[in-house]
């Protein structure tokens, strides 16, 4: 591992102050992707601003169905959250199967989001809950999010502070883990809400996380498995690696999205 | 450099390290704490698995810089007097051979226990296998790993 | 006796692991300690031009750079293969030169070029990669059917067309004969995948030189300390054997990876003795995936005939061998006499004939891996036997019931004689304990939950206990695969078993206390067993080939033997009696049914101060022993394997695995069934998730867990394992050893267990969910879409 200045922040604005002195700073939440890239020499970046411990950053607010979640609140904490599986059940699921429990201790929503490694779970979450990415200076919505691989709307010294979204009726997610190294290999998360049905796909897509489109349309006429069927999404759009090609992964796709469906049903 | 201090097993400690210096590096090569190992550079195997104010961390994956003021407890650590139950039961049921993943092993093995406790739910094999989807063994198929979990969470 | 032969007693060794005090190889810190990084060719196959250290060599901490240049200048030798196999037309193999630190070429991404040695770890790490090393990029060949192509590259200049050697055993125009006069013919082509060990302790080396004493001490993660020494001595001159010391600690898992001698070990060696400090150097997975060992990596065309009535009548195979960019230590020996040698299977099969051809690749050497061969040898022999059923429309059972040797001992086509077994007993034990007649209501339940439902089985069979030393020197092998033992009792009685046997997780300190324990009836705790140390143990030839139960400990019966010898003599002087009379039992030395009694450490007393022994005896009470095996040892047993698919995502699940092995004499069934439980483990990784996967370019694309997939506890079912023993008839104890049994006859388990399922014979290991999937649409067997 290269060299590095750590720096740890008591809140957003001390954090963005602290980065803005750095040469090629990054924020650090829970670490457990960017740890991992700097360990390997993937990724060496001269200061570390250490965000975990800023309270303002942590916690799980619920209003009726308004979720707020607190950018450093660990994937432990959303899966074990009560009021938040009271409404909205399928978040709580989907980050108890994030990485595993040691993982989950440490790893946060707001890291994983900023990151948004093509096979992460929160990605296809956001897109499905129609969630707004809040940062210190703005918000953006899911859609104009996730801009490609590895790739966010957000600014370099731009700070993820939280992530709102209304709870569906119905969600669920269903996760096909990459048998190495247990990220998406496809996960798809449906959520049918105020505005209509919304399908987020992860793991699967060569571009990073998207919506299916098709899916949505077919799901909002009738919210059932047999809705999907016929439907699939393009093969050539898909990754392509050892663990599967294209074809495999569109079918995965199409696999979990009736899992998903069935399941929030 | 920066001096990092912390509680490990109970006694404060303080060291001057350099910022990028792991937890695991911290525990093994300042404090000179050899039982917590490392098996990988991805953060999958779990053999550096560490408690971290009292919950299960991957102690490469985590510098010891962010660990300030915690409280970590390690593989030599975990005993109260003479063997810890989830140690005792790694013992009668052969739950290791090589030793080498076996202190991660045993930290994910109380935590996940603690966990399933504290939340009333039954840690069966198929909770305990699922559990341990972050501690990686090559020699004992796990059988006997899962065997002494669940002994041990009988006891705990 | 509770504690001796045949009890499962809790491991002696388990407190140190447990409590987190094992000490391993990295765990030890030398005074003046420095870190080696290595400098390593990020590309397959290239031509060094130029090593430009100037800047590594200002860099902070940096105490040396060194090169392969100054390597072979300070008179180190290259790397060897010890054992030597000649083509058909009596042509000696094809060995290219493998020098510890590469000087004119690399020949694989890994291959060390240089190397830093620095202050810390991180300071190593940093100058490392500031070596500017020029390469002249060549063609690669990144595969056996690369390597073997019309153009292909020559990875070293004395193996024309990457050709290692040609060879061949038994006979071929029998074999051609009785496959022409077949009824049935069955032909298969099959590709046996490669594995990364992945030992969960990486690699390390600590290697101090001490000047005043122009003497060398190594603390490795090896499986075979004396070995190590015998070749760091012998054939790399780092330095004479009684000028180096080798100490093998606790080693976290082996797996075949830790028995051969590296190159980073012997720069470690040479960095000490250049920079005059202690040289640490350990691996980081990465690392691992680049240099360790691979294992497997086998394409074979097989056809098996049968007649009429479903005897095999000929056998013939061909199998091409992938071997990496040089030749390991043992890796000529694999292919052939530990996996030709084992195509008889347990059936007794009239013909055989089996050619091998060996090649060179640009990928990081191939070597002996958990079974070595013998895996090989059983997945081509198990698929054959299921796929000859099937097509001949018979049961696997019966058609394996009806080709089982039965008669012992029996010779096959292929050299080995096997001595004793009861196939036919293990395989009724496995039907039974699997409830093979229940399976048709079993996959008609699963169907109705939407899943798709296969057994199978494997009835393998494999030689352990290498091996009877003049057999193996006509065979070529350039060491002796005896073992030996030191029994040392103390004044006080208690006792020190010294063995050359190293354990790494097969609890040896345990086992073989037990073996002496009951043998002189004394307690477990009065004996400690002191292994992995040069200066402690005369010599040895370590763990590997499941021969520590057959052979190590045979030679620690044979030295308890003298040992006995002299203790009933001590013991007959002072008690006025017959040494025959005596018998060893309770801590005593008695004559039954008299008060005629000594304790056991009196005897041990008496034979240190000598003040009263039989005239002529020398004082002490200290035996060695030497054990050369008279034969293999030949442990066999069916496995059964059940298993649920997902037709959505083809994801199989192993929902039951049975197993009945036939191991001889055990010394303890929990140590046993733990090495049945690991060896089954990475026989299911291998047949469903396992491959170390090359590009063309000769990149390694699953280096890391992030891509090889490594069996988790989700992966895997809890075990059925179970014995019908018989005894083996060539070591003193009847022991056949455990250890590589698991992983040999599972794969084949497997594999058949999912073409069962999916009604598809063609899928290939590792069996993924994508490629179960493709199989399932293209034999359209898929159930409907949920």
């Amino acid at each position: 591992m290269h060299s590095l200045n750590y720096h740890k922040a008591s809140n957003a604005s001390e954090a963005a102050r602290l980065l803005s002195g750095t040469e090629d700073g990054k924020f650090l939440a829970g670490g457990q992707t960017l740890i991992p890239a700097m360990k390997t020499r993937l990724a060496a970046p001269s200061d570390l601003v250490d965000v975990s411990g800023a309270a303002e950053l942590r916690g799980i607010n619920v209003s009726g169905r308004e979720v707020t979640i607190g950018a450093a609140t660990t994937h432990a904490e959303v899966a074990a959250n009560g009021e938040l599986r009271n409404v909205c059940p399928s978040i709580c699921d989907m980050a108890a199967n994030i990485g595993d429990p040691a993982v989950r201790h440490r790893g946060t929503i707001g890291g994983s989001i900023a990151n948004n490694d093509p096979a992460a779970d929160y990605p296809a979450a956001m897109l499905a809950l129609g969630a707004t990415i809040k940062t210190v200076s703005r918000e953006i919505a899911a859609d104009d999010f996730f801009v490609g691989l590895f790739e966010t709307a957000l600014y370099d010294d731009e700070l993820i502070t939280s992530i709102g979204f209304t709870a569906p009726a119905a969600g669920a997610y269903a996760k096909f883990p990459n048998p190495a190294s247990r990220y998406a290999m496809c996960g798809v998360f449906v959520a049918k809400g105020d505005g209509g049905v919304r399908v987020g796909v992860t793991g699967a897509g060569a571009d990073g996380a998207f919506r299916a489109g098709d899916f949505e349309a077919a799901l909002d006429g009738e919210f059932s498995a047999e809705a999907l069927d016929g439907l699939s999404v393009r093969a050539e759009e898909m990754l392509s690696d050892i663990h599967g090609d294209g074809v495999y992964r569109a079918n995965l796709v199409s696999v979990m999205a009736r899992r998903a469906v069935a399941a929030a049903n | 450099m920066s001096t990092v201090s912390m509680t490990v097993n109970g006694k404060a400690v303080s060291a001057d390290v350099e910022d990028r210096t792991l937890l695991v590096d911290y525990i093994r090569e300042h404090l000179r704490l050899t039982g917590t190992h490392v098996g990988c550079d991805t953060s999958q195997c779990g053999t550096c698995v560490v408690h971290v104010d009292g919950k299960a961390v991957k102690s490469c994956t985590m510098l010891a810089a962010a660990a300030e003021g915690a409280e970590v407890t390690t593989i030599e650590g975990v005993a109260n007097g003479d063997l810890h139950p989830m140690q005792r039961a790694f013992n009668d049921n052969h739950g290791l051979q090589c030793g080498f993943c076996t202190p991660g092993m045993i930290m994910s093995g109380i935590d996940m226990v603690n966990r399933y406790k504290a939340e009333g739910r039954e840690l069966d094999e198929t909770a305990i296998r699922h559990e341990l989807e972050g501690n990686i063994c090559r020699c004992t198929g796990y059988h006997n790993i899962v065997k002494s979990i669940a002994q041990a969470a009988s006891e705990m | 006796m509770s504690e001796g032969i045949g009890a499962s007693v809790k491991r002696k060794e388990d407190k140190r692991f447990i409590t987190g005090k094992g000490k391993y190889t990295d765990d030890i810190r030398m005074e003046n300690q420095a870190y080696a990084a290595f400098v390593r060719s990020s590309h397959a196959h290239a031509e060094i031009q130029g090593i430009d250290a100037s800047a590594a060599e200002g860099m902070s901490g940096v105490i040396a750079v060194l090169t392969g240049a100054q390597l072979t200048g300070d008179g180190i030798g290259n790397l060897i293969c010890g054992w030597a196999i000649s083509s058909k037309d009596g042509s000696p193999m094809n060995m290219g030169a493998w020098s510890a630190l590469a000087t004119e070429k690399v020949r694989y991404v890994g291959d060390a070029v240089a190397v830093v040695i620095a202050e810390s770890k991180d300071e190593a790490q940093a100058a490392a990669e500031a070596v500017d090393v020029s390469y002249s990029e060549l063609p690669v060949a990144a595969s056996i059917v690369a390597a073997l192509a019309d153009g292909a590259p020559d990875i070293h200049e004395n193996a024309p067309g990457n050709v290692i050697y040609d060879w061949e055993l038994g006979d071929g125009d029998a074999t051609e004969a009785a496959l022409a006069s077949a009824a049935h013919v069955t032909e298969m082509d099959i590709t046996n995948n490669r594995l990364a060990p992945n030992a969960m302790e990486p690699r390390s080396a600590v290697a101090t030189y001490d000047d005043a004493e122009d003497h060398y001490t190594l603390y490795s993660t090896s499986q075979n300390p004396h070995v190590a020494r015998l070749v760091l001595s012998a054939f790399y001159q780092v330095a004479p054997e009684h000028k180096l010391r080798v100490i093998a600690p606790d080693v976290g898992g082996g797996f075949g990876s830790k028995i051969y001698i590296y190159p980073e070990e012997i720069v470690c060696l040479w960095a000490s003795m250049k920079t005059r400090r202690s040289v640490k150097w350990t691996a980081e997975r990465t690392e691992s995936f680049l240099t360790d060992a691979h294992g497997r990596d086998h394409v074979t065309e097989a056809r098996m005939g049968f007649d009429a009535d479903g005897r095999i009548v000929g056998f013939k195979v061909s199998t091409k061998a992938n071997f990496g960019a040089y030749m390991s230590l043992f890796s000529s020996a694999v292919p052939t006499y530990l996996y030709a040698t084992l195509l008889s299977g347990t059936y007794d099969i009239p013909a055989i004939h089996c050619e091998v051809l060996a090649c060179y690749t640009n990928t990081v050497p191939v070597d002996a891996y958990r079974g070595a061969g013998r895996p090989e040898a059983s997945f081509v022999v198990e698929r054959l036997m299921e796929t000859a059923a099937r097509e001949m429309g018979k049961d696997p059972a019966e058609l394996r019931r009806v080709n089982f040797v039965k008669e012992f001992p029996y010779q096959t086509q292929v050299i080995m004689n096997y001595d004793s077994g009861d196939f036919e007993g293990n395989m009724n034990q496995a039907m039974e304990a699997a409830d093979w007649a229940g399976f048709a209501a079993r996959k008609a339940e699963a169907a109705n939950r939407g899943r798709l439902r296969g057994i199978g089985m494997a009835c393998y069979i494999e030689a352990c206990g290498i091996a009877p030393s003049a057999a193996v020197g006509s065979l070529g092998a350039g060491v002796g695969l005896w073992e030996s033992a030191e029994v040392r009792v103390n004044p006080v009685g208690t006792i020190e078993v010294l063995t050359g046997s190293h354990s790494h997780g097969q609890g040896h300190e345990t086992t073989f206390a037990q073996v002496v324990a009951e043998r002189f009836g004394v307690p477990l705790d009065s004996i400690q067993i002191v292994h992995g140390d040069t200066d402690k143990v005369q010599f040895g030839m370590g763990t590997y080939g499941s021969r520590s139960g057959p052979v190590g400990i045979s030679a620690i019966v044979k030295a308890c033997d003298k040992v006995e010898v002299k203790v009933r003599k001590i013991a007959a002087h002072l008690l006025e009696c017959n040494p025959d009379e005596l018998v060893l039992e309770d801590s005593q030395v008695k004559v039954p049914g008299t008060n005629k009694a000594l304790g056991w450490h009196e005897v041990g007393l008496a034979a240190y101060t000598a003040h009263n022994l039989p005239a002529d005896m020398e004082p002490g009470l200290k035996e060695g022993a030497f054990y050369d095996p008279e034969n293999f040892t030949f442990p066999m047993g069916c496995f059964i394997a059940e298993v649920e698919i997902d037709p959505g995502t083809g994801k199989t699940d192993v929902v039951k695995f049975v197993a009945s092995d036939d191991f001889g004499v055990i010394i303890n069934p929990m140590i046993v069934e733990g090495q049945v439980h690991g060896g089954i483990a990475q026989g299911v990784g291998q047949a469903l998730l396992e491959e170390m996967v090359y590009d063309e370019s000769g990149q390694p694309v699953s280096g890391s867990y992030m891509d090889y997939t490594m069996p988790r506890a989700e992966d895997v079912p809890s075990f059925v394992v179970e014995h019908h023993n018989t005894r083996c008839a060539t070591n003193p104890l009847g022991i056949k050893g455990c250890g590589e049994a698991g992983a040999i006859g599972s794969p084949p388990a497997v594999i058949n267990a999912i073409s069962d399922a999916i009604g598809n014979n063609d899928i290939s290991m590792p069996a993924t969910s994508a490629k179960v999937w493709a199989a399932i649409q293209a034999s359209g067997t898929g159930m409907a879409a949920e």
